[in-house]
């Protein structure tokens, strides 16, 4: 489980590191690293890689929102059912049960303002669980996933120094 | 133009340039350079400890301190130093904040010789103490130390080079540049040359925060040393605040306060936003302190592992962040293996005798750099040794 653990720690930040470079860094040996990494995969610990991209570079952006979504919960399963049915949309990023005024947070990208609209007008709001919707509009990111989307910053220092 | 030369002191003059200042013009007029060449970490200066001194700024804290440095942080080095070392200091004055050790070693140094004293300097060694001393009037003496004893300064070595003048022994560990550390016993195999010659010891502890594997041992906790012992240490290296110029000496009140005497005249505080933000370090640096030591020692079994692959032999450093591998295999000098690398592959080392004759065949890299250019800079290194080998 430490091994598990220690892996998944260095890679949560840093997907590119490779098995024999973790290995080294561990003490552990490449294919003891490369068959954890396969195990994690296949328990789901590791669910995927993702890319953390600044498209704005591109200037075509797309457009990303966070909406609040107020739920009816039901009977035994709570929140889940709905939830498990909003995941399967593919615009939908990501979603969140919370604490406070709403209970979904759920964060859908599209191309454009309508493409959001229309998936909040006739999937979200549709659903009969759901009691109201609240979207947010995202105008700029500053960091995501810990990487800020400024420049990044250079080595300063000098060259070469006692 | 006129020569102003004789006008120079003599004392100045004799003090050679740093190895390292020539070394580093030819960098920077190279382009596209990785380097492995510095001595300082790779992180910023933790964000809390930045805050706190933009804070302290706009709370107006733009006055001089005392000339011991503000009395809050002397109470925070001390019970740093007792929760650290085990060493018990008293903060009035047993405790003096300084620009940086560099000045902090200069003080010690002006405070104790007289002119013609000697000062064993333990060698491969950082380039201050030996210049120091002779600008100091004293007289430095190089201690070899070997890769084969892993840097450890040894006892025999040590009473080879003493004299009836000597006086000082520097001991720098973990040691730049070559990551050496002396642990328990190999300090207590010094002690009684120490107290039977009446050595003082200037302790240049900067990188004590940087082992890998045991704890760091000071000197000053060994029994009978604490009042024979200069222990000089800073923020530069455990909390990454290199230009923050922040260090500070603590020993016997006699010392600490002629010391004090010199820093007043000289220097008269260490600057007060340096200090605010050292104090912050000290209470609350300790989260980010330790995962910059982990990703160091991540780093450190990278290189490590690929000085290897590609035929460089080097002792696994315990300290600092610095490897210093020998380069017989090549057939080159220092000087020369560094040139050509730097020319032929800009990657940028640091030559062995920079840091003293004995550390001729050697090459001191750092580690403080990222994964990609360690990983790149060990694949040119490859590169260069199989060409020239080959030739």
């Amino acid at each position: 489980m430490e091994l598990k653990k220690k892996i998944l720690g260095l890679i949560e930040h840093d997907a590119k590191l490779n098995p024999k470079t973790i290995a080294v860094m561990l003490d552990e040996d490449e294919t003891v690293v490369r068959e954890t990494l396969k195990l994690l995969e296949k328990e789901s610990y590791i669910l995927g890689y993702n890319t953390i991209i600044n498209w704005e570079k591109f200037g075509e952006d797309g457009v990303t929102a966070m909406i609040e979504v107020k739920v009816a919960p039901e009977r035994e399963v709570g929140f889940h059912n709905v939830a498990d049915r909003i995941c399967r949309f593919p615009e939908v990023r990501s979603v969140y049960l919370m604490s406070g005024t709403y209970d979904l947070s759920v964060v859908v990208c599209g191309k454009t303002m309508k493409d959001i609209s229309k998936f909040v007008s006739q999937k979200l709001s549709t659903l009969d669980q759901v009691q109201s919707t609240v979207t947010h509009f995202i105008l700029k990111t500053y960091k995501q996933e810990n990487f800020i989307f400024e420049e990044p910053e250079e080595d300063k220092r000098l060259v070469v120094s006692p | 133009m006129n020569t102003m030369d004789k006008y120079i002191s003599t004392v100045v003059k004799s003090v050679p340039p740093s190895g390292i200042r020539k070394f580093f013009d030819l960098v920077t007029q190279t382009k596209g350079v990785i380097s492995l060449g510095v001595g300082e970490p790779d992180f910023v200066t933790p964000w809390h400890i930045r805050e706190e001194c933009f804070y302290s700024l706009e709370k107006g804290y733009t006055m001089y301190t005392s000339n011991h440095g503000l009395l809050e942080l002397r109470e925070e080095i001390a019970a740093y130093m007792k929760r650290s070392i085990g060493v018990e200091y008293e903060p009035q004055d047993e405790v003096l904040v300084t620009v940086g050790v560099s000045e902090a070693v200069d003080l010690a140094l002006r405070t104790l010789l007289e002119p013609g004293d000697e000062v064993l300097v333990p060698e491969p060694s950082f380039v201050a103490y030996g210049a120091g001393s002779s600008l100091a009037y004293g007289k430095p003496v190089s201690v070899p130390t070997f890769a084969a004893d892993e840097y450890r300064l040894k006892p025999e070595h040590l009473e080879k080079c003493i004299t009836p003048k000597s006086k000082i022994l520097i001991l720098a560990y973990p040691n730049n540049p070559t990551g050496g550390i002396m642990d328990r016993e190999d300090l207590e195999a010094l002690t009684d040359i120490i107290i039977k010659n009446d050595l003082i010891v200037i302790s240049d502890e900067i990188y004590s925060e940087l082992t890998y594997d045991n704890k760091h041992i000071s000197i000053a906790s060994l029994p009978g040393m604490k009042d024979r012992t200069v222990l000089l240490n800073g923020f530069s290296k455990a909390f990454a605040m290199t230009g923050w110029r922040i260090g500070y000496a603590c020993g016997h009140p006699d010392i600490i306060g002629a010391m004090t005497k010199i820093h007043q005249y000289t220097i008269m505080c260490a600057p007060i936003m340096g200090q605010k933000a050292a104090i912050e370090a000290l209470r609350n640096g300790d989260t980010e302190r330790k995962k910059m030591l982990e990703s160091y020692n991540c780093r450190r079994k990278i290189i490590l592992s690929g000085l290897k692959e590609i035929g460089l032999e080097c002792f696994e450093p315990r300290g600092a962040f610095y490897c210093f591998p020998s380069i017989d295999s090549s057939g080159m000098n220092s000087e020369d293996f560094c040139e050509k690398l730097l020319v032929e592959e800009q990657v940028a080392v640091v030559p062995g005798n920079a840091f003293g004759s004995i550390g001729e065949g050697f090459i001191r890299c750092c580690y403080a750099a990222s994964i990609n250019n360690i990983e790149n800079a060990i694949e040119k290194m490859g590169n260069f040794l199989t060409r020239h080998r080959s030739v």
